[in-house]
């Protein structure tokens, strides 16, 4: 990983998905953030995978709410959606097993939802008890950064982060402004297009972490379509802080049985962990 | 812009069909998102699509229908967006597809505002047009938002009945939410998730409308009324053989509307009703229902 020109120390008023930026940085290591679905196949599965994630090297979690229409997702987390939808996941249910991880699950879990059911279910209500539940970061990817202030205030009254996205299409005054209103880290879209594994990483994405990191000094994380270690190595050598896996892991999941799933999906996150910890 | 590919979704398969004329006529590639249950019961309007030499491509996700083409259409757009054009085919979407969408179909208001002057010396009494994302009402009414004399009246498609768990009546039985990127009426369950639309009518099969119909609405300005599968059936059989027209089963809920409608006015009020579309399209479905 490239130096960071000023170390960052612990401060009171940095908020957790901060310090946990932080440490990595200070310790020169590339965030590994799975991504996975609650209540796919069933939240207690979903229980048992986030303690094994966090076991097996996970730095943060970005636990998905579904929605019937997820128009960032590519079919592999559409249909994850889906099935947690048939298993009777809620917003209120997702937050339940977060209460009851309390203590046990300590690494920073950031949220990850459609706007809709938040609204529905009161945006700033539903605030309140995820912070209660120990949520630490909230994205809403549909979420376009005109209505994102608003929304980002009542996030940080409650202790938590609203995390922006940044595309690769943005232009860069927006890309400015994104990156000046984000919180916690700016998370840098690979592709132009849905959430799925690809082969390769394009290369722009090299550029577009230079561009970011000329702006101001946010971590920067990285998602959609990573999936290979080899992918994770390439987005440590271009210097960005984090890696976001998504359809990699909801995969797995949907490839094996009740029975196997924990164990499955805990050694793939090793295998990332591995690749995220590779030394040039 | 210099883009060269083109993408649409289609219900009825109009909106299909007219994408794929221009890029016909233009040398643009086109592709059509429709969904699955909608190519079935649109056959003529997908052979029309493939005739002019556009993709069609197959939708089976969620109810397989108008709103999960718009999806897949908006799924695409953002993956090709530097090479691809988006043809929103109503006024809803993100902005500012519904405002884009609305001045285009503006000509069927000014059209009618003109016909009008002409016919009864004055403007109209009472808009009619039947309201699915709510494209062809939006054009109609637009250019009369302003003269208050007007009465604007908008149909929705009640399938089996608004109290039913089978309508596509966004705005008669919605709540406040938001699809493909608009905020607007929408019917939806206590979990914030989009229920399933129901209509016999593929082009009124969408659990949404677009944002300035909840305006409309939410300030007075246009009233929202809905008709059954079967009031629409039996108006387009009426309007068949009165008036030897074939309407759309879309539009024929506009006309099975003034079977409400009439009996409440005084004698010589001057109504418009939008023709949408011609029923071609849909005589298998129609077959089917009133067994003929
Ligand atoms: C003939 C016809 N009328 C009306 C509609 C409804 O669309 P909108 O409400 O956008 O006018 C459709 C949609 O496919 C249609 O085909």
């Amino acid at each position: 990983m490239k130096d960071n020109k000023v170390q960052i120390t612990k401060n009171k008023s940095l908020s957790k998905v901060d310090e946990k930026f932080c440490e990595l940085k200070n310790n020169k290591k590339l965030a590994l953030m799975p991504f996975i679905m609650a209540g796919d196949p069933n939240i207690e599965i979903t229980s048992e995978i986030l303690l094994k994630l966090q076991e097996n090297g996970a730095d943060l979690i970005e636990l998905g709410i579904p929605y019937s229409d997820p128009l960032a997702d590519g079919p592999v987390i559409q249909v994850a959606a889906s099935r947690a939808l048939k298993s009777g996941t809620s917003p209120r249910k997702v937050i339940k097993l977060l209460e009851s991880l309390k203590g046990r699950l300590n690494i920073p879990i950031i949220l990850f939802s459609y706007l809709n059911p938040l609204l529905c279910f009161g945006f700033e209500k539903f605030c309140e008890i995820a912070s209660n539940a120990g949520v630490s970061g909230l994205i809403v990817p549909d979420l376009p950064l005109e209505e994102a202030y608003k929304f980002s205030k009542i996030v940080s009254n409650h202790s938590m982060d609203l995390i922006l996205l940044v595309a690769p299409t943005t232009p860069f005054e927006r890309m400015k402004q994104i990156s000046n209103h984000t919180k916690g880290f700016t998370y840098l879209v690979s592709v132009t297009g849905v959430t799925g594994e690809r082969n390769k990483m394009e290369n722009r994405v090299e550029n577009l972490i230079a561009k970011l990191k000329d702006v101001n000094r946010n971590p920067i994380a990285v998602g959609f379509g990573i999936s290979t270690p080899e992918h994770v190595n390439k987005v440590r050598e271009w210097g960005a802080d984090g890696v976001i896996i998504g359809s990699a892991f909801v995969k797995r999941i949907s490839s094996s049985s009740k029975k196997d799933v924990v164990d499955y999906v805990g050694e793939f996150c090793k295998e990332m962990r591995l690749a995220a910890d590779q030394k040039e | 812009m210099g883009k060269k590919r083109i993408i649409a979704e289609t219900g009825a398969g109009q909106h299909g069909v007219a994408t794929a004329t221009v890029c016909a006529r233009f040398g643009l590639k086109c592709i059509i998102y429709m969904g699955a249950e909608d190519i079935k019961r649109q056959s003529l309007n997908v052979f029309r699509m493939k005739l002019l030499g556009a993709e069609v491509k197959v939708v089976n996700s969620g109810t397989a229908t108008l709103k999960d083409a718009t999806s897949e259409a908006i799924r695409d757009w953002v993956s090709n967006v530097e090479t691809t054009h988006y043809i929103l085919g109503s006024v809803a979407g993100p902005h500012p597809f519904p405002k884009i969408v609305r001045d285009f179909h503006a000509v069927i208001g000014e059209e009618t505002k003109k016909q009008c002057f002409e016919a009864f010396g004055s403007l109209p009494d009472i808009l009619l047009a039947c309201v699915g994302g709510g494209s062809n009402a939006m054009g109609l009414f637009h250019p009369f938002v302003k003269e208050t004399s007007v009465r604007l009246i908008g149909v929705e498609a009640a399938g089996s009945g608004v109290d039913t768990d089978k309508h596509a009546a966004t705005i008669t039985k919605g709540s406040i939410g938001i699809l493909h990127g608009s905020m607007s009426l929408l019917l939806q369950d206590d979990n914030g998730q989009v229920q399933e639309a129901h209509s016999i009518s593929a082009g009124l099969d969408y659990p949404g409308v677009g944002p300035e119909h909840s305006h409309l609405k939410d300030i007075g300005r246009a009233e929202y009324g809905s008709v059954t599968d079967q009031e629409a059936l039996d108006a387009l059989r009426l309007v068949c053989e009165l008036e030897g027209i074939i309407p759309a089963l879309e539009t024929s809920h506009a006309f099975a509307w003034l079977d409400k409608l009439c009996p409440t006015l005084e004698k010589d009020t001057h109504i418009v009703i939008n023709c949408s579309g011609r029923g071609d399209k849909d005589v298998n479905t129609v077959a089917s229902s009133l067994n003929i």
